[in-house]
């Protein structure tokens, strides 16, 4: 009887955990069900193919992945130094009425809407990228990074608005992550001679694993940010090293084209380009963990650093 | 000596570098919220609260429609995302180390990390085409997958917090692990997992792609779960890529009660955190 | 866990009061062309001031959208103002009529600050640029089509529609019609592979990137130009007059068509032949199921179209649209006296 209770609660409360995972199997299995049509008809093609031609009914994702991961990438290039900076600065050096605030304001940036995001970058960083563009020097703008028309609206304005958006995502991780470091590391480190500096550079050293992790979870967000990079990037599958110009990403052809797609085969490409972005995401992210929880064995604290995404305040 | 010098030098610049870091960081935060409020100040008025959006083009309305259309989203998105998270983290919390355990915090952190769009697809497949209806129902659900894992978070978090020997007390008294779960461990931990839930509310209040293709758009007050309905973020987006003034007047407006209803949720949050952190060490 | 048992209270008593409210009135959902949603939406709303109970929601997502939500049924009506192609008649699950609201015109839209004079095209030249081979404002076509104007040597930054649109159909029917390259290049579709330009979403979404970006050119309808007052130019017809579009222009375009209409209204009026006519013009069309499902939707829709036939077409002219012949008209009565109501 007793017993029988005991069971009933585990069972209870684990068919509704079973849930969760039923959830997240059930978004692969609808994904993969809906893009039957494409992933039969192209094949691996679908991912090197450039051309996205609704009228001839051939689609190709090549220059959304490109979109997606250029994009992203120079986002964390930007956005991570700046969020480590952040997390030493506010776990290392920082004075201690200042962490508070100093903290919440950082990852205020985090819950900022997306929308909002996209609407401050229609308005005002679009005409300020245009402002800077057409002030651009004639030989510079010749270059293959700086090509393309002044509109403003391009692959700058996208970077920028996803570098901000992730820096509290990857600054947040990476201060838990430093926290975990054992304080004799740095001890030991002080106790030598070193400067400030130095004993950072031997706490970051040992959290290497759990930075990279931190930083790929950046990279995780950025990949999968959908209304700020539509409201600038400029909607053009057109590939292009170009900062300048014009182009699109897998989640911004979802938001534009989605509702809209004429027949079942545009409709099965898009959804497959949907396919995509969850593998990646769902890639990445399982190794960002995975680069986290390596950092936090080794550390025999029990505290696990969380990887959930910092809301306000992380709770 | 001179080494030194230079180490010591090397070392001051890094802590500025770290310093202008936070700087830099703040600097498109101070901007935003510049631009959001002077732009949104002037641009709310009654009628943004009261009115219904105007045809096309013609000056004036509001998003009355849009604003219950948010509230109602996001509540009925908790209605399902609340249970199933907060069981879902008792469970990961009580049962660490278990498969399922480690399945669902494994499944949660995914979950977090499926970009929103995919989610709104996701719903798009399972509880519009089926039914042949784009409906408030629909977006609530998408809204509530996106909380789910924030709140499966937060309670495992404040779960495991609860000292061992508040449970082992109510063990001993005889009750059984469920027992001592809800009336024990899940009240110590409730305050710390509502605030977590309000964060997870305003997080989800700002969400724009899951609507897109699940909850629609409505012209008008509709208050029905199965009929498409406006929302804020929608309401927002369409208005910001238009051509009109007073559509560009009215987003920004929309974008400050957004923002608003997310730094009153965080702030409300971090106070009750503190109070809560007082109580306990009080005690 | 009090505060938890009160929060769920509130809660399922909110979302129990938003059922019952919500349950008074009949909505009609609509999505489709962003090209009529001007006049659609002072229609609804009209139509909503008449009849209160009647709620018909319509939502501008571009006719692609229309056409592919109508086949989904996730709509009940939809809007286009490219007619369904004959397989995408096919893949629908019950017969679709095609019923013409009113007529509307599509202007090549520019932003060049400090050209104070109205540009003068025609279908080579906007084909031409749509297909990248002209690309500076001050290209010798352009030239020769403005002898006069100082046009700036700055680059011409294209606009076009991000998603499936009627706009798009109506704007690309033309470029075909006079340039047998784009006819090969792109062809005639509600989206096409673009050669090049930036993406804009709906009639919206294109005249606010041309009003925010110098250099650009786009193609919008008509109202949203007049209403947002950005410059369009005249466009050459198949007399060889440049035309500005107007509401006379476009009623003049919709003449040749009304003497041969066919039984279903698919029609193109696009580069139509006689004098004054605006070359890039067309009917705009509402979908409608033959015979569907709910009567009772089915009902108030064509009560609705009967008002937006009739008394619905004196807001038109004020809105830059056409409305429709008198003989249009008829033939529509008779077409919708075959939708199944009961």
């Amino acid at each position: 009887m007793f017993k029988g209770r005991e069971l009933g609660f585990r069972l209870g409360t684990g068919i509704v955990a079973f849930l969760v995972v039923v959830i997240v199997a059930a978004i692969g299995f609808e994904l993969t069900r809906q893009s039957t049509l494409s992933l039969g008809k192209f094949g691996l093609s679908f991912w090197i193919n450039d051309i996205w031609d609704p009228v001839s009914g051939e689609f190709g994702a090549r220059p959304f992945i490109w979109g997606t991961l250029y994009s992203s990438v120079l986002a964390l290039l930007l956005a991570g130094p700046i969020a480590l900076g952040i997390a030493i600065f506010l776990s290392e050096l920082c004075p201690a009425w200042a962490r508070q605030p100093l903290t919440f304001l950082t990852e205020l940036l985090a819950a900022i809407p997306s929308i909002v995001y996209g609407l401050w970058g229609i308005f005002v960083l679009v005409p300020i990228v245009r402002t800077i563009q057409v002030a651009l020097p004639e030989p510079l703008r010749a270059l293959p990074f700086f090509y393309g028309p002044p509109v403003g609206v391009g692959m700058m304005s996208a970077v920028l608005i996803l570098a901000v958006m992730v820096i509290p995502f990857t600054s947040s991780v990476a201060r838990e992550v430093l926290k975990a470091v054992p304080m004799s590391q740095r001890e030991a480190a002080y106790a030598l001679g070193a400067t400030k500096w130095e004993a950072i550079r031997a706490a970051l050293y040992y959290a290497r694993t759990g930075i990279m992790g931190a930083v790929m979870l950046g990279f995780g967000r950025a990949l999968g940010e959908t209304m700020a990079v539509t409201m600038v990037i400029g909607n053009t599958p057109k590939i292009s090293l170009s900062l300048l110009a014009p182009q699109y990403t897998m989640a911004a052809v979802l938001a534009n084209e989605f509702s809209e797609a004429a027949d079942d085969l545009y409709l099965h490409s898009l959804i497959e380009i949907g396919l995509l972005l969850f593998i990646i995401t769902l890639l990445v992210n399982a190794g960002s963990r995975l680069l986290i929880w390596r950092m936090n064995r080794p550390a025999t604290s029990r505290k696990r650093v969380s990887v959930a995404a910092p809301v306000g305040e992380a709770a | 000596m001179n080494w030194n010098a230079l180490r010591r030098i090397r070392s001051t610049i890094v802590v500025w570098l770290c310093g202008l870091a936070v700087v830099l960081a703040l600097v498109p935060l101070a901007m935003i919220l510049f631009f959001v409020v002077t732009r949104g100040i002037f641009s709310l008025n009654l009628a943004f609260f009261t009115h219904m959006p105007a045809p096309v083009g013609e000056p004036g309305g509001g998003m009355a429609n849009s604003i219950v259309g948010t509230l109602i989203l996001i509540s009925v998105g908790a209605l399902f995302a609340v249970p199933v998270g907060v069981i879902s983290g008792v469970y990961a919390a009580e049962f660490a180390g278990t498969r399922l355990a480690t399945m669902v915090q494994f499944a949660a952190d995914t979950l977090n990390g499926v970009p929103s769009i995919v989610i709104g697809v996701f719903i798009y497949g399972i509880a519009v085409l089926p039914v042949k209806q784009f409906s408030a129902f629909a977006g609530s659900l998408a809204l509530g997958v996106m909380m789910i894992p924030i709140i499966i978070r937060t309670t495992e978090e404040l779960v495991k917090l609860v000292p061992m020997s508040l449970r082992e007390g109510a063990l001993a008294l005889g009750a059984t692990r469920g027992r001592a779960t809800l009336t024990v461990v899940l009240p110590a931990a409730a305050p710390g997992i509502i605030t977590g839930i309000v964060l997870a509310l305003a997080r989800i209040a700002g969400e724009t792609a899951p609507l897109l293709f699940t909850a629609f758009n409505n012209r008008y007050f509709s208050t029905s779960l199965s009929q498409p309905i406006s929302s804020l973020t929608v309401q927002v987006f369409n208005y910001a890529i238009s051509p009109y003034e007073d559509w560009h007047r009215q987003a920004w407006a929309g974008a400050l009660v957004l923002v608003g209803l997310v730094l009153l949720c965080s702030i409300l949050a971090r106070f009750a955190t503190r109070r809560l952190e007082r109580l306990q060490t009080g005690q | 866990m009090k505060a938890c048992q009160r929060v769920f209270a509130t809660l399922a008593g909110f979302a129990l009061l938003v059922s019952v409210l919500g349950a008074q009135t009949m909505q009609i959902n609509g999505a489709g062309a962003t090209f009529p949603n001007p006049i659609y939406s002072k229609w609804f709303s009209e139509y909503n001031k008449m009849k209160p109970q009647v709620q018909i929601n319509y939502q501008p997502i571009g006719s692609g959208g229309g056409i592919r939500q109508l086949t989904n049924q996730t709509v009940f009506f939809g809007a286009t103002d490219g007619p369904m192609t004959p397989e995408q008649l096919q893949a629908a699950p019950g017969k679709v009529l095609h019923l013409p609201t009113v007529l509307g015109a599509v202007v090549p839209v520019y932003n060049l600050p400090g050209t104070k004079a109205e540009l003068k095209f025609n279908g080579p030249v906007l084909a031409d640029i749509y297909l990248g081979k002209i690309t500076k404002w001050n290209d010798p076509a352009i030239a020769k089509l403005n002898q006069g104007v100082t046009l700036p040597s700055t680059d011409i930054t294209v606009v076009h529609r991000a998603e499936a649109s009627g706009t798009t159909y109506i704007f690309v029917d033309f470029l075909s019609k006079l340039s047998p390259e784009w006819m090969k290049k792109a062809g005639v579709a509600t989206s096409v592979n673009w050669p090049v330009g930036l993406g804009g979403k709906g009639n919206e979404g294109v005249s606010g990137l041309v009003q925010q970006t110098p250099g650009s050119i786009g193609y919008v309808e008509l109202i949203y130009a007049l209403q947002n007052k950005i410059s369009y130019g005249t466009v050459q017809n198949s007399e060889g007059e440049f035309v500005r579009a107007s509401v006379q222009a476009v009623t003049a375009a919709a003449g040749a068509a009304v003497k041969n209409m066919p039984k279903d209204f698919r029609v193109s009026i696009t580069n139509a032949p006689g004098k004054g006519v605006y070359p890039i013009s067309s009917f705009t069309w509402l979908l409608l199921y033959e015979n569907p499902k709910d009567k009772a939707q089915s009902k108030a829709m064509v009560d609705f179209v009967k008002w937006a036939l009739t008394d619905g077409q004196k807001f038109a002219p004020d809105l830059g649209y056409a409305p429709l012949p008198a003989e249009v008209v008829k033939l529509e009565m008779a077409a919708l006296g075959t939708i199944k109501v009961s």
